[in-house]
This record gives structure tokens, C-alpha cells and sequence, in this order.
């Protein structure tokens, strides 16, 4: 059973939007949904690295801002076009009573 | 024989639909008695919305009255508080020492409405919307003249109320946390829509709205105080912000109580004699706060008690506001989700908004706005989980379009309708006008059949039925839609169409514009929603809130992404000119936070690259202590006026091109636009400044300053046209702010000025700004009115005003990795 750490509140992110949360193996990010779903990806396009958190996020999707790939924000992967070419890791996420919490950190290898 | 004694504990919805459904299966099986804490007979509590909106009286929503009790033999305690429960003696205990022993005891003891612990709550004139006598509290309330109401909750109970307090003639504010009215039910489509009906029918809402105190005079209350200093003034104030199982009795006695009365699927609670309906229930971890489950529980607590086998399996739930004239619609996936598939429909004539989710071939959710007719039917199919791929085509427009063609394939579908069935509502062709104007001029194309029939010229939400008409009667005749493309996937209308119908239509916020021009999603894309945001700033200036979750990150961060993620800063420096202190606070600032690169850019500015973005409100904190601003090297918007020297040095200059250069971009700065536009004014016609590349130049001459238009130094290299030769500065400035407001204005979003120049031509362009003066000072009022509140430095707002301060450093710093799927 994971344990889940508090990144803080779902209205700090914004609707139609993203934040970062910073890790010793790099920047999550956590997406917010236009219908109050939350998501959270490693902050990297699986394309040329580009940080998702910065993209405009759509539907349950967001668009990548160095070369507007488009990625599934549930499944990491590409879609469109560039479906198939590679995935985004997923990090396990959850709302409880207003606040997001991501899987408990594991110790990097 | 002696009867079982059943003894049910709350005479609401719950209790008594329990009672009902057992005498329906076994009418003389049990000797029943039930308590109730309010001091009236069973009433319908969900009809209490026409009540207060005037529209039931009391006697209306009545479900079972004296009557009903008498002639079933029925013991009513009605007004007795019970104030324990012995499940070892098995008797209930009630008020004033009253003992009545059970076989069988059915707790339906509800839920509480939820109260926000706001200081102040304890004013009279606070109240919950739950029973009678709230209401009669309510209504009393707008007895007096003038009376406001606020409402804390925008949920369905609080929409309700806020309209029925609006009906008896009060001004009624609703306050919600969310950005979305109903966001439980409602995506942001079908939260607008409610949003506009319900400001036609007088309740106002306020979204995103927190909470801080109930203030009062006398004990009574007078307002609400909002966190972002604003009171709105009430003599009335209902909490509407939900309900919590009551399960206090039942935790009291002994049972398992989690958030409500743990039962199983037959009802049972932990003791084997007592069982639970209603909202004071959990099961299977679920707590329910609509009727519909609760028909489901009675039920399945009546086949038990009956000799059956009780099998509540949980509910799947929809929702509709019983707000007059207002069809509202939703349940289950309503906002998609993985793997599911979104069948929009808009109709901006009728306002109706239809999202129907599909998953795995079935349907999964649906939320309707306008017209909530096929609700129930969608209702059903998901229920069900029937396969719909075969009516995937026709699903969206309802039961009876699709049952009248099923079984066939669109195409046949098409094929098999009537000649009388109508194609396009807008323009009220039918399929018979279509294929006889086919087959009798020999149309091949939908341009052809849109330009001699209209159909789907109009909204054009009817094109793909218009194609299928089409191709229904040529078969591979059929040629493929050209024209004017469409914004983007979410829309079949042109960049064009949307431009206009914004100003035609005062289309003033994103889903204003999706509903009217249809969009097929429900928030569009990263391609329509730049550009939708910038035509709304365009055309309201001033009045329409920048979005900036629609601007790319360039536009929203107000620095330049590069390839590692980190941002270049660029400074502006006014035509290009700068001083001694400038460059020392910019070598200042690249020391301090160990800026990488720094480079001279083709504009005439300094970039700063390599800038880490938790860093950005700092370096931008230290350049504007020495007086400069954002050089907007990111925007689709005014960036460089690039100068040469001019007659202030040079022995050729004519005239002061470098004073011109800084007085247009000091005029100009801070313009957002469809691309970006670069200036350049040189001095004479050597053209140092390079202005005949540039989106406008200007290029001086002894007799005065010759305008130039549309050149290109990018993916396309392109030499400016000349538009006309002006005699001063002055003259200078208002036609060029007149092209550019002549742009702004018309321009497709990303479509640079020598594009839009070749699309409506130079001749248009002239006509407008130079050969019609009026026209040119209209375009430049507008242009001076749009930039009255355009410019702001947005660097100083975000470096030491605190605006998105959230959006430069991480929402959280975690010591270790986090585990990734």
C-alpha cells in the first residue's frame, strides 16, 4: 500500500492549468482539470523533455510547449499524430477533502 | 396470532416509502407505529422548491396524509423527539419516557444540513433549506419590501432556493466556492448556460467566491462578508452547502456507524432486528443525497421484511434542477474521462448544450442544458449498458430521431429520411429542397448546395447532414468541402465567422463564444483557445478578463520557453536606444543569478537566456528598479521598433528617426495583436534600420515619413508595399495606429501582417486608413481606447505586486523521488 504526501491544496492549481512539485529526481506536474479532475505526470514530454506543467491543458489533455505534442494526461502517452512515440510516467495521485496528495516518495535508486 | 411489531424511526421520504412498499407486499403482516421529529404528517421534502417558489402550496406536496396513517393502522408519534434505543431490550425510547417495543426497527433518521462555522452563524435570519419551516422562514423574510437574499452554495438545494426567493420578489445572490454552478453535476459548458438563465430569472451569482463572516446588527443578520473584502448585503442568508448523514442515534445505540449507518445490501444494519434506509445510510461506502436511491433502498428493505430476499446493489445517479424553464440534466461520467469519447452538441438558437460520454460502445454519462427531454432515455442506455455503436451517429439528437432510424447506417439512415424531414433549422430547408436542387442544377459540392439552398449557411451546425444529403444523392460525385477553414477541430466555423459573430452576437467570455458558435468540445483546444482569447480582448477591451490558463506559456509567464525549460528575459529598450546605468543593472542582474548567455537580438535589444523560472519575479524586481519594463520579446503583440541614428548623428538622416521610433513604441507598447509586429523607422531612404522587412516601416524623407506595410524577414522573406507618404510625426502616428487597429481587428490569430495583406488586399487597407479620414480616426480611438488598459508592465505586477505568484515556484519541494507508474 502506498502512502500518499500532501503537495497542498487543489485550488492551488488552476482550473485549466498546472503546478510543479519539485522532487529530488525532478519536477512533477500536477494538472487540473476543466472538470475538477486532478492528474499528476513527470514533468517531461517524452518528445524532446519539454515541461508539460508549462502547457495549455485542455480536456484531458495538454499540449506541450516546445513542439505541441499532445499528451493523455491519465495515460502519459502521445495522442494524435505522435500517438505510440514514446510515454510520460504517471505518479500516482488523489484528492482528499480538498488537497492533493501524491504517492509517498520512494528512495531513488 | 400476534402481528410483528415494526417500528420505524423518522417520518420523512424515507421511513414512509419504507412503509409503503411493505403494506404493498404484505398489508397485515405488521402492527407499525412511527416517529417523527417534525409535528406534521409525510410530506414530499425535494417538492419544497415550488413551495417556496410559490408554485406548490403545503397541501400539494402532502404524500401521505391523516388518513393514510388511520386507515393502515399506523401509530403516528409526529413531533416525538426519540431519545434512544435499547437492542438489547429492542424498544425505542422517546421523549417524555414513551416505550414501544420492536421486532422488527427501521431507522430513518435522514441527514442534517451541513453549517459552515462562520463567525456569525447564530444570527436570526440564518438559515438551512431542509424542512417547513425554513421555508416558512424564507418566505416570511421576503414579505418585506426591497429584501435581499444571499445564498451560500451553488449547488442544486441552493440554486433552488435562490430562485424560489427570487420568484417571491427578492434580489437573491448566490456564493459559490467553485468556479462552476453545480460543478458536481455540471461541466463548464452547461455551468455557464445555468449561470445566464438564472440571471434572466434574478438570481445572481458570484463563482470562486470564499467565505469569512456572517455579519449582523441586533442579532440579526445583515450581510455576508467575502475574503476579498466585499459584504453583500442580505436580511436573509441560507446555507446550502450540503448534508451529513444523521447516524447520531444510531452510533448511540451501539450500531456500526461510519459517515452514516453502516448496512448491507439487504438493509441490515450490525443488529440483525434493525435495518436503515434513506440518507442516514452508507452502504457499500456510498452515502446518497437524491430520492432515487432511496426509492431503490425501500425497495429492497421491503422484499426482506416480506419474505424475499432484499438485494440493494447501490444506485447510479442523475440529476435535474427544478428551476422553471430551466431543463437541467446530468449523470453518471458526465466530464469523460480515460477512454471515454464526448459526442457534443450545441445549439446556440435554442441554447441548448447535450454532452453525451460514451465508454467501451456505451453510454457513460450525458449532461444536458436547454433540452433535458432524452435525459431519462440516456438514463436508461447507461443503466442498462447497452451497446450504442450502432446509433453512435444519431445518438446526440435524441430517442426519437434515432429510434426512427434505427437499424440502418448513417449513410442509409440519411438515405432512408423523408424529402419533408428537416435538414437545417436555421434557414428551414429539408432534405427534399437539397436533393432536388441537386439532381435539377447539377450542384456537386456544399459551397454549391449552402450558396442556391442555404442550407447549413447559417450556423452550420447541420454541415455534416448536409454532406451526408449530399452524398447520399451523387454518390462519388460528391466533392469534399473546400472554403475557408475552420478555426480548428473543436468548430467547422472559420477564424472569419467567429470575428464577427463576437461583436454581432456580444459574446463576451470563452463559453459564451462556444455555445453560440457550437463547439463540438467542452473547453476546446491549446490551438482555438489563444485565439478565441485574444479576439475577446480585442473586441472588449478593458471588460473581458484575460484567461491566462488559454495563453501559451510565453504570453502567460511573460518570458520567452527555451529548449531546457528554462526562459530568456528581454528588457525593453525604447527604439533601441539605452544608457550607461541600463547596461550596468543588466550586467548586474546576469551576475547575480548566474545568467548563462547573454545576446544582442536582431530588434536591437539585450535577451538574457538561461533565466530558471522560480527566478523570473526576482531578475525582473531588479531591472525595473532601474526603470525598465517587459520588452514583450514573447507576445503576439507590439515587440520592436527597431531605429537607426537619424538626423540626430547621421550626415544623411532627414529627419529624427530614432525620436519616432520611441514615441511609437512608448504609444504602442503593452498591444496584444493576431502575431507579432515589428517596427522600424530609418532615417533616410539607405534604410539602416532595415524597415522594409518589417510588419510596418517607416522610412523619412526630406519632405516628410513614407508608411510602409506587410514585409517579412522570417519563413517567408517578403519586401513592405508602400502605403502613403505622410508630412509629420504626428500624422505618422495615427495612420500606423490605424493599420495596426485595422489588424488587430481583423487578423487571424497567428496570421502576421503580410499574410492579412495579401488576404484583403493593400487597396482595402488604404481605402480604410488613408483615403476615409473618418474611418482612420475611428480605427485610431479604438486603438487609443484599447490601449488605456493595456498598458500595464506586466513584469512589475508579477515581481513586486504579487499577481500569479503561484505560478513561478513549485506548489510543493519533496526531499525524495516520487514513485512513478
Amino acid at each position: 500500500m502506498p502512502a500518499w504526501h500532501d503537495v497542498g491544496a487543489v485550488t492551488d492549481i488552476p482550473e485549466r492549468g498546472s503546478r510543479r512539485v519539485a522532487t529530488a529526481q525532478g519536477d512533477v506536474a500536477v494538472f487540473r482539470t476543466s472538470d475538477g479532475q486532478v492528474f499528476a505526470l513527470v514533468d517531461r514530454c517524452p518528445h524532446k523533455h519539454g515541461p508539460l506543467s508549462q502547457g495549455i491543458v485542455h480536456g484531458h489533455g495538454v499540449t506541450c510547449p516546445l513542439h505541441s505534442w499532445v499528451i493523455d494526461l491519465k495515460t502519459g502517452h502521445p495522442t494524435g499524430a505522435d500517438a505510440g512515440k514514446g510515454c510520460t510516467p504517471v505518479v500516482p495521485v488523489r484528492v482528499q477533502d480538498g488537497r492533493v496528495l501524491l504517492a509517498q516518495p520512494v528512495m531513488a535508486d | 396470532m400476534t402481528k410483528e411489531k415494526l417500528v420505524v424511526i423518522g417520518n420523512g421520504m424515507a421511513g414512509c416509502r419504507a412503509v409503503e412498499e411493505i403494506l404493498k407486499r404484505d398489508p397485515s403482516r405488521y402492527e407499525i407505529s412511527i416517529f417523527g421529529a417534525e409535528p406534521r404528517v409525510n410530506y414530499n421534502r425535494i417538492m419544497l422548491s415550488p413551495v417556496l417558489a410559490g408554485e406548490k402550496t403545503f397541501d400539494d406536496i402532502v404524500i401521505n396524509d391523516e388518513a393514510w396513517y388511520r386507515d393502515n393502522g399506523i401509530t403516528l408519534h409526529a413531533g416525538r423527539w426519540v431519545t434512544g434505543v435499547d437492542l438489547e431490550g429492542r424498544k425505542v425510547i422517546a421523549e417524555g419516557g414513551l416505550e414501544v417495543a420492536y421486532d422488527k426497527l427501521i431507522l430513518a433518521t435522514g441527514s442534517d444540513p451541513f453549517r459552515l462555522p462562520l463567525p456569525g452563524a447564530d444570527l436570526s435570519g440564518v438559515v438551512t433549506f431542509r424542512d417547513l419551516d425554513d421555508v416558512d422562514a424564507m418566505i416570511a423574510a421576503s414579505a418585506k419590501p426591497g429584501a435581499r437574499a444571499v445564498v451560500i452554495g451553488g449547488g442544486l438545494l441552493g440554486l433552488e432556493a435562490a430562485y424560489g426567493l427570487a420568484r417571491r420578489g427578492m434580489g437573491a445572490t448566490v456564493v459559490h466556492l467553485m468556479d462552476v454552478l453545480m460543478e458536481r453535476q455540471l461541466d463548464e459548458s452547461a455551468g455557464y448556460l445555468l449561470r445566464e438563465a438564472l440571471l434572466e430569472r434574478g438570481v445572481e451569482t458570484v463563482l470562486g467566491a470564499h467565505s469569512e463572516a456572517i455579519v449582523g446588527e441586533d442579532g440579526k443578520v445583515t450581510g455576508l462578508k467575502l475574503k476579498d473584502g466585499r459584504t453583500l448585503p442580505c436580511d436573509i442568508l441560507v446555507m446550502a452547502v450540503g448534508i451529513r448523514p444523521n447516524a447520531a442515534l444510531a452510533k448511540t445505540a451501539g450500531l456500526q456507524v461510519n459517515r452514516g449507518v453502516i448496512v448491507d445490501d439487504a438493509m441490515r444494519t450490525s443488529d440483525p432486528a434493525v435495518f436503515s434506509v434513506g440518507e442516514c445510510v452508507e452502504h457499500r461506502g456510498n452515502c446518497y443525497g437524491l430520492v432515487a436511491p432511496i426509492w431503490d433502498m425501500c425497495r429492497a428493505l421491503a422484499e426482506e421484511l416480506t419474505d424475499g430476499a432484499g438485494a440493494y446493489a447501490g444506485s447510479v445517479l442523475s440529476t435535474r434542477l427544478k428551476v422553471s424553464g430551466v431543463d437541467v440534466f446530468s449523470a453518471g461520467k458526465f466530464a469523460g474521462g480515460e477512454g471515454c469519447e464526448d459526442i457534443v452538441f450545441r445549439d446556440a438558437g435554442r441554447g441548448v448544450y447535450k454532452r453525451v460520454v460514451i465508454e467501451d460502445g456505451k453510454v457513460a454519462g450525458a449532461v444536458l442544458f436547454g433540452d433535458a427531454a432524452d435525459g431519462g432515455w440516456y438514463f436508461d442506455l447507461m443503466k442498462a449498458g447497452t451497446d450504442v455503436a450502432d446509433i453512435r451517429d444519431t445518438i446526440i439528437f435524441g430517442q426519437a430521431i434515432t429510434e426512427g432510424l434505427s437499424g440502418l447506417d448513417p449513410s442509409a439512415a440519411v438515405a432512408a429520411m423523408p424529402d419533408t424531414q428537416e435538414i437545417c433549422g436555421c434557414n428551414g430547408v429539408c432534405k427534399g429542397a437539397i436533393t432536388s436542387a441537386i439532381t435539377t442544377q447539377g450542384l456537386t459540392s456544399l459551397d454549391d448546395v449552402r450558396a442556391v439552398t442555404k442550407a447549413s449557411a447559417s450556423c452550420g451546425s447541420c454541415t455534416p447532414l448536409v454532406e451526408q444529403v449530399i452524398r447520399a444523392t451523387l454518390g462519388d460525385g460528391f466533392k469534399a468541402q473546400t472554403g475557408p477553414k475552420p478555426m480548428c477541430k473543436c468548430t467547422h466555423h472559420p477564424h472569419g465567422v467567429v470575428r464577427e459573430a463576437i461583436l454581432a452576437q456580444d459574446l463576451k467570455s470563452m463559453p459564451a463564444v462556444m455555445q453560440a458558435m457550437e463547439w463540438t468540445t467542452p473547453d476546446g483546444c491549446a490551438s482555438c483557445r489563444p485565439a478565441l482569447n485574444y479576439y475577446l480582448l480585442c473586441a472588449w477591451p478593458g471588460e473581458y478578463k484575460d484567461d491566462s490558463q488559454s495563453r501559451f506559456i510565453n504570453e502567460r509567464v511573460h518570458a520567452n520557453i527555451q529548449k531546457d525549460g528554462t526562459y530568456s528575459v528581454v528588457p525593453r529598450m525604447w527604439g533601441g536606444m539605452t544608457t550607461p546605468d541600463e547596461l550596468r543593472a543588466i550586467a548586474d542582474v546576469a551576475d547575480k543569478y548566474a545568467i548563462p548567455s547573454v545576446k544582442v537580438t536582431g530588434g536591437q535589444r539585450i535577451d538574457l537566456l538561461g533565466v530558471k523560472k522560480d527566478d523570473l519575479p526576482a531578475v525582473w524586481a531588479d531591472l525595473n528598479a532601474a526603470g525598465m519594463v517587459s520588452g514583450h520579446a514573447y507576445a503576439k503583440g507590439l515587440r520592436t521598433v527597431k531605429t537607426c541614428v537619424g538626423s540626430d548623428w547621421c550626415r544623411f538622416g532627414t529627419q529624427d528617426s530614432t525620436g519616432l521610433g520611441i514615441k511609437l513604441e512608448k504609444f504602442m507598447w503593452g498591444s496584444w495583436a493576431p502575431a507579432k509586429v515589428k517596427l522600424a523607422v530609418s532615417g533616410c531612404p539607405r534604410n539602416c534600420a532595415e524597415s522594409t522587412c518589417k510588419d510596418i516601416g517607416v522610412i523619412c524623407v526630406d519632405s516628410g515619413y513614407e508608411i510602409h506595410v506587410g514585409g517579412a524577414a522570417g519563413l517567408h522573406i517578403q519586401g513592405t508595399q508602400l502605403l502613403t507618404k505622410v508630412a509629420t510625426e504626428e500624422e505618422a502616428i495615427q495612420l500606423i495606429s490605424a493599420v495596426m487597429q485595422m489588424y488587430r481587428e481583423g487578423g487571424w490569430y497567428l496570421e502576421r501582417i503580410y499574410k492579412w495583406m495579401a488576404r484583403v488586399g493593400l487597396d482595402t487597407i488604404r481605402a480604410a486608413t488613408v483615403e476615409d479620414l473618418d474611418n482612420r480616426a475611428a480605427l485610431f480611438a479604438r486603438f487609443v481606447k484599447s490601449q488605456e488598459t493595456a498598458q500595464v508592465d506586466p513584469w512589475a505586477e508579477r515581481a513586486s505586486k504579487g499577481v500569479e505568484a503561484g505560478e513561478f515556484k513549485p506548489m510543493a519541494t519533496l526531499p525524495m523521488g516520487m514513485a512513478a507508474e
